[in-house]
């Protein structure tokens, strides 16, 4: 990075510093940060989504529907999550593949599962072989947005079930009174009002999302704690840089980048739960305002 | 005729398929000096210069893909990448998953990594191993207790911290470890001879990439190529850099 830093073993003190910090696999770690909060920020909102369906399904009259949140749920939530990241991945990657086999290539005539082996022509590859490593990247990154919001959509469907549970049954008959279609009840009583019960379900799942980011590596996406145990550990001349078992500082890092997440995230829950306190029947509702009911 | 065509469609598919293909290479990149990643982000080490070259030879495009040592079998007969390039030694349980070529390095003795002033006794303690390697399985069936961590590092470090009494890994990777570490850290006397030498893991299916793979090998044995890389990256063990 700096012009002093052509011959690293010739370095000492505060340039020796510099340098080690510059390098491109420490730049690889900074780099790493935007991975997690992308994830994290892409993960959020398909997990609400799912969570809304999975409350939807979980409520539904129609028994086989009913029948489905439950399983969605159950199994989702039941199933250890190191489990679930090698097995989903894998299986959707293999599941695309398959698919783009049997369009693309349908006069093969080998099997696709040989013994162990799942082979599938070249042409059906996803993402081709040839392709540069962002997109295997990129693709990679997708299977585990997806194997994240399936996870944590299942705990959000149980978390909005139960705050819409919650509601005050009375708030809804007097829609209902007032001559409110379903629709009209779901949107501008029911919902509103659930938003104070599920928040700190939902602040919980977030910042279990935001430690659960490790999971990546499973899927060769390398975020931050993996750099920084790879750039922590103990290095021997054969590396540019030799040093002794430092991660201690590398997780003492983390422990201050994930402490600053965890602040900001608290400030802006807080906040939240303040707009959407307003004018409710709870306690928060009546501190927050400073009225009586 | 009809053979004729089909050998003629064949030929054509199989130079159409030559031409795109890019054989992805996986390895671990902890494992110096056999891979590892260096201070550029890049994959470096014995297995990097050899796989170029054997990729070179064999008229093949060559990509690099780390993965992690727990699921690099999985990941590799799923598909994610073609190869395990990874210090990986050629063992019978493997070989049921997946095949190997023939060996690039000869089996060479494990050591024992403890520190200053431990008695070779302690191969009967607590003895620490990468998970799924052949060490680990020869301490599973030793009367040591086995302790086993993902990565090599996290092996070290528990023999530092005094959690395990040694740990049993490849001579060329904990030798340079001892040497550095100032005193702090001893090789045992004891030298086990474990598994056989170190091949690569190709897919059981993919016979066509195994024997390109193979004759490549062949020829960098017959030439003094892997000899000279033998004794570049494994310089303390004498006795290998004129394997073949």
């Amino acid at each position: 990075m700096f012009e002093f830093c052509v011959d690293p073993k010739t370095l000492e003190g505060i340039s020796w510093i510099a340098c080690y910090l510059t390098t491109p696999k420490h730049q690889s770690m900074y780099w790493s940060v935007l991975v997690v909060l992308l994830l994290i920020g892409l993960t959020a909102p398909f997990t609400m989504l799912l969570g809304f369906f999975g409350a939807w399904l979980k409520r539904s009259v129609f028994l086989p529907f009913q029948f489905m949140g439950w399983l969605y749920t159950s199994t989702v939530r039941g199933v250890p999550e190191l489990i679930f990241f090698l097995f989903v991945p894998i299986a959707l990657d293999q599941l695309v593949e398959l698919i783009r086999h049997k369009i693309k290539c349908s006069d093969w005539t080998d099997a696709v599962y040989q013994g162990n082996d799942f082979v599938v022509c070249t042409a059906a590859k996803m993402p081709l072989g040839e392709a540069e490593q962002w997109v295997h990247h990129t693709w990679n990154f997708a299977l585990a947005v997806t194997a994240f919001s399936i996870v944590f959509g299942a705990f959000a469907a149980n978390i909005i079930d139960g705050a819409l549970k919650a509601v005050p049954k009375n708030q809804l008959e007097t829609a209902q009174a007032y001559g409110m279609s379903k629709r009209q009840i779901f949107f501008r009583v029911h919902m509103p009002q659930m938003w104070v019960y599920a928040l700190p379900g939902l602040s919980n799942l977030w910042q279990v999302l935001i430690k659960g980011t490790p999971l990546l590596f499973l899927l060769g996406i390398q975020d931050i704690v993996y750099w920084a145990k790879e750039l922590g550990g103990l290095k021997t001349q054969v590396y540019q840089y030799p040093h002794p078992d430092i991660r201690v500082w590398y997780f003492l890092g983390l422990l201050f980048f994930y402490l600053l997440l965890t602040w900001i995230s608290q400030i802006g829950f807080d906040r939240l739960t303040k707009i959407v306190s307003k004018g409710q029947a709870t306690m928060g509702g009546q501190a927050a305002t400073g009225g009586r009911v | 005729m009809k053979k004729l065509i089909l050998g003629a469609a064949i030929a054509v598919m199989s130079a159409g398929v030559a031409f795109a293909d890019t054989v992805r290479m996986g390895t671990e990149g902890a494992y110096p000096p056999y891979n590892f990643v260096d201070d550029n982000g890049e994959i470096v080490g014995f297995e990097r210069d050899l796989g170029d070259e054997l990729c070179k030879r064999a008229g093949l495009e060559c990509t690099w893909v780390k993965n992690d040592w727990d699921s690099i079998i999985p990941n590799l007969v799923s598909g994610n990448y073609d190869t395990i390039i990874a210090g990986m030694s050629i063992t019978a349980e493997r070989d049921e998953v997946i095949d190997f070529t023939q060996e690039y390095k000869p089996a060479d003795p494990s050591a024992y990594l403890a520190v200053a002033g431990t008695d070779d006794s302690a191969i009967d303690g607590i003895v620490a191993a990468q998970v799924n390697t052949v060490q680990s399985g020869f301490v599973a069936k030793s009367s040591a207790t086995l302790v086993e961590f993902a990565t090599p590092d996290e092996t070290i470090a528990a023999v530092k911290s005094g959690e395990a009494d040694a740990v049993l890994a490849d001579y060329s990777y904990l030798a340079p470890i001892a040497a550095e570490s100032g005193g702090e850290l001893i090789l045992l006397s004891p030298r086990p001879f474990i598994g056989g030498g170190v091949g690569m893991g190709i897919r059981e299916s993919d016979t066509e990439l195994k024997d390109k793979m193979n004759a490549a090998i062949d020829s960098v044995k017959a030439d003094g190529t892997l000899n000279a890389l033998l004794a570049k990256w494994f310089p303390e063990e004498t006795s290998i850099h004129s394997a073949y």
